[in-house]
């Protein structure tokens, strides 16, 4: 099963644990997954489209993934703001 | 003592002090994302802000401490599953009857709250307009910037919207109407059909002692409505531009107004280097320059539309605004002369006054 770790803000929604166990064969999948376990996340990462944030980065063991990135068993998803700002 | 919750691109910032001198900043909340707009409910005494995330979208955070913890507001949201999603809270309003809060954003809708700001409900009437499909965008997005509540009575509200116009509700937000009759953009061709122009209105104020009167800064043009915005009259004339983005009035007066000209849409900065705000105390038929106290020289400032309010009234009207390059100026005699509130905050993006 896929593990998602957070950081803040969004760990602190997240029930304040960083480390979350979720179902899904694909990166949308878990994140969707994540949403309909930990509620307070709805609209964080994911917009009312269900579309991944444009500043939203999702890395696969250390890997820039997309949403349609395959996941396999144990494999690790760090959710991270992007470098971006002004 | 007077309070200003100004709305910075890092955060919110609540500043006190009396006119003529310096405001302290008491706190800082949201450091480091933009604050599109924050209200105190005189009701309740609740802040409530719309904190626009690079990273996490648009929220709306409400709390009776701003020094303390904020709650995220329920409901701020588009439906799910849809084609579209929340991009911006630009306006927080408090509402006429009991608990009720309004906030605007882009894309061009509405949000009513009627438990005084903990969850929100999106307007379906203007959601569901069968003219949306038409609306445009200004180059701020299609932002719904501006809600006229009418003192005393909930059912009638007006709302504007850029590039879509203003409209009107007489049912509480059931049903809408436009109410853009006058309304002349010299932005688009004179030809151009009438259901096909974006009409860009950059801020409204609706008198409260006259509400049918409602003031008007638009994309060129400044108006003055006396039938509750359904027609529009130009009183532009005696400004030294008719471009601008914000609008104050002061509310024990239906013949005041107060403007900020910027010299066009090509080039928005007070004009001359010059800042100086222009009021009228006859509904538009003349214009005074109030520049006592602020820049006189060098300045080329840029005011935006949320950045301008007033508290108290009459005599006792104090004003202020704040510009992008991170001045906050006051005003403690209506006008007459000027102060720095603050000089050195991020850009301002919004100030309300209490």
């Amino acid at each position: 099963m896929p593990h998602v770790h957070l950081r803040e803000p969004l760990k602190r929604l997240a029930g304040n644990r960083s480390e979350h166990a979720l179902e899904g064969a694909t990166v949308g999948e878990v994140l969707l997954a994540l949403e309909r376990a930990q509620p307070a996340l709805d609209g964080w990462i994911l917009d009312e489209r269900d579309v991944l944030r444009r500043h939203i980065n999702v890395f696969v063991n250390g890997e820039l993934g997309g949403p349609d990135t395959q996941l396999g068993a144990g494999d690790r998803l760090d959710i991270l703001p992007a470098i971006s700002g002004g | 003592m007077t309070e200003l919750l100004v709305g910075t691109k890092k955060g919110l910032f609540v500043l006190e002090g009396e006119p003529g001198a310096p405001f302290e900043v008491t706190t800082r909340a949201f450091a480091g994302e933009p604050v599109e707009n924050a209200l105190r409910d005189p009701r309740s005494g609740r802040l409530l802000a719309s904190v626009t995330s690079a990273f996490y979208g648009p929220k709306l955070w409400y709390t009776d401490d701003p020094a303390g913890e904020w709650e995220q507001a329920q409901g701020v949201a588009l439906p799910e599953g849809g084609d579209a999603a929340l991009e911006r809270i630009w306006v927080i309003v408090a509402g006429e009857a009991d608990g009720t809060i309004y906030a605007g954003g882009d894309p061009g809708v509405l949000f009513e709250s009627r438990d005084g700001g903990e969850s929100f409900a999106l307007n379906r009437g203007l959601w569901e307009h069968p003219t949306r499909p038409k609306w445009t965008p200004g180059g701020g997005g299609l932002c719904l910037h501006s809600i006229a509540t009418w003192p005393d009575e909930p059912d009638r509200i007006a709302v504007a919207i850029s590039a879509a116009g203003v409209w009107l509700s007489d049912d509480r937000g059931e049903t809408w109407r436009k109410g853009n009759a006058g309304l002349k953009p010299n932005y688009v061709p004179e030809d151009m059909p009438e259901d096909e122009v974006g009409l860009c209105v950059h801020r409204l104020r609706r008198a409260p002692t006259r509400p049918e009167r409602i003031f008007m800064q638009f994309h060129g043009g400044v108006y003055r409505s006396d039938d509750a915005g359904e027609s529009w009259h130009d009183i532009a004339p005696g400004l030294p531009s008719d471009f601008g983005f914000p609008l104050a009035i002061d509310p024990a007066d239906p013949d005041s107004a107060y403007v900020i000209p910027l010299v066009a849409d090509m080039d928005r900065v007070t004009p001359e280097g010059r800042v100086r705000v222009y009021e009228t105390r006859d509904a538009g038929a003349t214009w005074t320059p109030r520049g006592n106290g602020l820049p006189p020289e060098h300045a080329y400032l840029t005011i935006l539309r949320e950045a301008f309010d007033w508290a108290g009234e009459g005599e006792a009207l104090e004003l202020y605004f704040g510009a992008t390059s991170g001045g906050v100026f006051g005003s403690g005699d209506a006008g007459a002369s000027w102060f720095d509130a603050a000089t050195h905050l991020p850009p301002v993006l919004s100030v309300t006054a209490a």
